[in-house]
């Protein structure tokens, strides 16, 4: 930048006295904190009580318990069935339960839920059928569950494009009168794709209600944050957009429940998106297939074992005297019953027709489809004949 | 000679590259520490420091975009998109730039850039990791593709690509990258621009590329059986096109079935099977056909064999051409 005898002349002390005073900071509506929003000690101690955050009350803390608690057991659960060859492919979210269930403890039921392919708990969480989300992972058809009747996209692989969409679906909303809030999930590394900033954009352009939550779980597969971003938090990427942007410590519940709150009320109030820094950590591999030795150490790993979301929240809980060994013990029931459940209807391989695959791909098939469709037929037919 | 996968001739290849031209650089997602998630570059980052081998903010877009900036500014960059569908977001640099900029400027200025990119299926991979994006890039002018099906060629077309003065999209053929065989390097077989016949035949003509060039070899095998002697062309270089191979070949034979793992609609199939009739009309005696994948999004795995092309549908293809002079009834309309 050059220096115009103006800006001189405004830094000479004389002239500077006489100005009026600074006006106020136009972006200090968007800034977030300094350091990330922080209700309850790692070991559980609670921190003082603050005013714009207020703490969620105790029936949601104790059903965002339960659901963190399922969740995980849930995700174990997953991780196993991808060594007994039962899932193509699982990316878990063991560490990031307080984010995955915040994220959806946060709406109403009619509320869209834009998730990647890291949200399988996260929907489970949001009441979704297991083997229906599982689905895609599974390897019998993209999408096992129904977006429209569960107001949840379908799990977004290509980095980011969901934000986008969340931006749109979000406007169409409110410009259908509605109150929806759309909630977009993304990780730290897809904060660096175009589409994330051209979706943050576009929602506070047209005051879209969007929630972005960004889990900064440190790693895009192998390669850590510092190569995402010079800025001290990603949540400064909103300020850019006018977009008020917050960071919290993604591993206390209480604290994201809190911030999600605020966003989401934000949105719902028609004021358009808000952002959301989540700092948390991925404890698994970026998949099974992934050898996280390559990257990270384990003493790295073992270290978050101290900041486990889960055990923070109970011993907050415990000490509040509204969660007892009785209430424990019936919630980690549940979970086991969950995963045997799910064990057992994962037990048998689902069949697929291959003529299904002529299904859906216009809302009528084409002249072209309907002739492939016939040799498959054929094919299929003959072979059936072989086999007798 | 040793026995080595593709994924190790595509590494040395690489690595090669590096100690030969300095001003190769190497970037995209994971490619550094980790080695790519197919270990394409593994151990680069550990041989020739972080500078010449490093992972970039993940934005598709912007490796491409950086590495036009970077070629003009005299240096080789190689860089990797993860997966063939992860590559769209770079899709308008790949056509609006890297494809026009030497013709834009009256040769001022050039492009001589290779994005390689890990393609099609066969893998079981879930759905965005089993595109075949080939016509895409073919269909762009400016850009050479290439696309290897045997370890040498992939060691020495991987090298030819980083030589050229011409941007290079590098597509590799993923269920290929494990599957190994005897070579010795540094191979170089042929230039960019020239197709081989992997095995010679005189009763018809085979044309594949890529990963549908075992599915070619494996259907003359069996093509023995029924009486067929087949000859199959490997491609491999998509654009430029080696109509003088081709065309030969056909020429001989008077018979062309051409094989792609893509859907079939406006593919690359398309383009080969007009460019024999047009070349080889008076030598064939039946009309050239295609097999292909479906014209089907690239179906989840658990029904991704019934989309593959197969050597049963290579075969009935070959059994429809015409043997016994009747007329294929195939398309006359009831
Ligand atoms: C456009 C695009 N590019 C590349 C990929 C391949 N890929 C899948 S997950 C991933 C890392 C994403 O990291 P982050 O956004 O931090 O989310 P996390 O996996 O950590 O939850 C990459 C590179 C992709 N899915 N989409
Ligand atoms: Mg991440």
């Amino acid at each position: 930048m050059t220096t115009t005898p103006q800006a001189v002349r405004r830094a000479s002390p004389r002239t500077r006295r006489k100005t009026t005073p600074a006006a106020p900071d136009p972006s200090a509506g968007f800034m977030p904190q300094r350091e990330p929003v922080r209700l309850l000690e790692p070991d559980g101690t609670p921190l003082p009580a603050r005013d714009d955050y207020p703490e969620p009350p105790v029936e949601a803390l104790r059903e965002m318990y339960r659901r963190m608690v399922v969740g995980r057991r849930f995700d174990v659960q997953a991780t196993a069935l991808t060594k007994q060859g039962r899932l193509a492919v699982y990316p878990s979210a063991r560490g990031q339960e307080a984010c995955q269930i915040g994220g959806v403890l946060a709406l109403r039921e009619d509320d869209w839920v834009f998730p990647t392919y890291r949200e399988s708990m996260a929907l489970t969480a949001r009441g979704l059928d297991p083997v229906e989300v599982l689905t895609l992972l599974c390897g019998d058809w993209h999408c096992g569950y129904d977006p429209a009747a569960t107001r949840t996209a379908p799990q977004c692989t290509p980095l980011a494009t969901q934000c986008v969409h969340a931006a749109g679906l979000a406007y169409g909303e409110s410009y259908q009168g509605r109150d929806t809030v759309a909630l977009a999930f993304i990780g730290d590394g897809a904060t660096s794709e175009g589409d994330f900033h051209e979706g943050i954009n576009f929602a506070a352009v047209f005051k879209a209600p969007v929630v972005y939550l960004v889990q900064n779980n440190k790693y895009a597969i192998s390669v850590p944050l510092s190569r995402q971003t010079a800025a001290p938090s990603l949540a400064y990427k909103g300020v850019g957009y006018g977009v008020p942007s917050e960071q919290v410590d993604g591993n206390d519940p209480v604290a994201v429940l809190a911030v999600l709150d605020r966003a989401v009320a934000h949105a719902r109030a028609g004021k358009g998106p808000y952002l959301v820094e989540a700092h948390t950590y991925r404890m698994e591999p970026h998949t099974n297939a992934d050898d996280q030795t390559r990257y990270r150490d384990a003493d790295e790993v073992e270290a978050w074992r101290d900041r486990d979301p889960i055990a923070r929240l109970e011993a907050y809980l415990r000490a509040r005297g509204v969660l007892d060994d009785a209430a424990v013990a019936a919630v980690a029931e549940e979970a086991e019953e969950y995963a045997a459940t799910l064990r057992r209807r994962m037990d048998s391989q689902p069949t697929v027709d291959p003529l299904s695959l002529f299904d859906h791909v216009y809302a009528e098939p084409t002249p072209q489809l309907v002739e492939q469709r016939e040799m498959v037929r054929a094919e299929l037919a003959a072979d059936g004949e072989g086999d007798a | 000679m040793a026995t080595m996968t593709m994924a190790k001739a595509l590494n040395a290849a690489l690595a090669d590259a590096m100690l030969d031209d300095e001003r190769v650089v190497v970037f995209g997602e994971d490619v550094g520490q980790l080695g790519g998630v197919f270990r394409i570059t593994d151990g680069l980052q550990a041989r020739f420091g972080d500078k010449r081998c490093f992972d970039t903010p993940l934005a598709e877009a912007g490796i491409v975009g950086f590495a036009v900036g970077l070629a003009m500014s005299g240096l080789r960059p190689v860089v990797e998109m993860q997966f063939d569908a992860f590559a769209y977001p770079a899709f308008e640099q790949i056509a609006s730039h890297v494809a026009k900029l030497r013709n834009r400027t009256r040769g001022a200025l050039s492009v001589p850039i290779v994005i390689r990119v890990p393609y099609a299926g066969g893998i079981g991979g879930v759905e965005h990791h089993c595109d075949s994006s080939e016509a895409y890039y073919a269909h762009t002018p400016g850009l050479k593709v290439v696309t290897p099906a045997t370890v040498d060629d992939a060691y020495s077309l991987l090298r030819a690509a980083v030589d050229d003065p011409d941007p290079v999209v590098f597509l590799e053929p993923k269920k290929l990258y494990f599957t190994s065989a005897e070579a010795e390097l540094p191979a170089r077989t042929a230039p960019i621009g020239t197709a081989v016949v992997r095995r010679p035949g005189s009763d018809a003509t085979l044309i594949a590329y890529g990963p549908a060039v075992p599915v070619a070899l494996a259907a003359a095998e069996a093509a023995r059986e029924e009486g067929w002697d087949l000859e199959v062309v490997d491609v491999r270089s998509i654009v430029p096109f080696d109509d003088a191979t081709v065309t030969a070949s056909v020429r001989r034979t008077g018979r062309c079935v051409v094989i792609q793992e893509a859907q079939g609609f406006a593919g690359v199939g398309a383009e080969i099977a007009a460019r024999v009739q047009e070349r080889c009309f008076h030598a064939l005696h039946a009309p050239v056909l295609r097999v292909s994948g479906l014209d089907i999004p690239y179906p989840a795995p658990m029904l991704e064999h019934t989309h593959l092309p197969s050597v049963d549908r290579v075969l009935d293809a070959v059994a429809r051409l015409q043997w016994d002079d009747q007329p294929d009834t195939r398309w006359v309309a009831a």
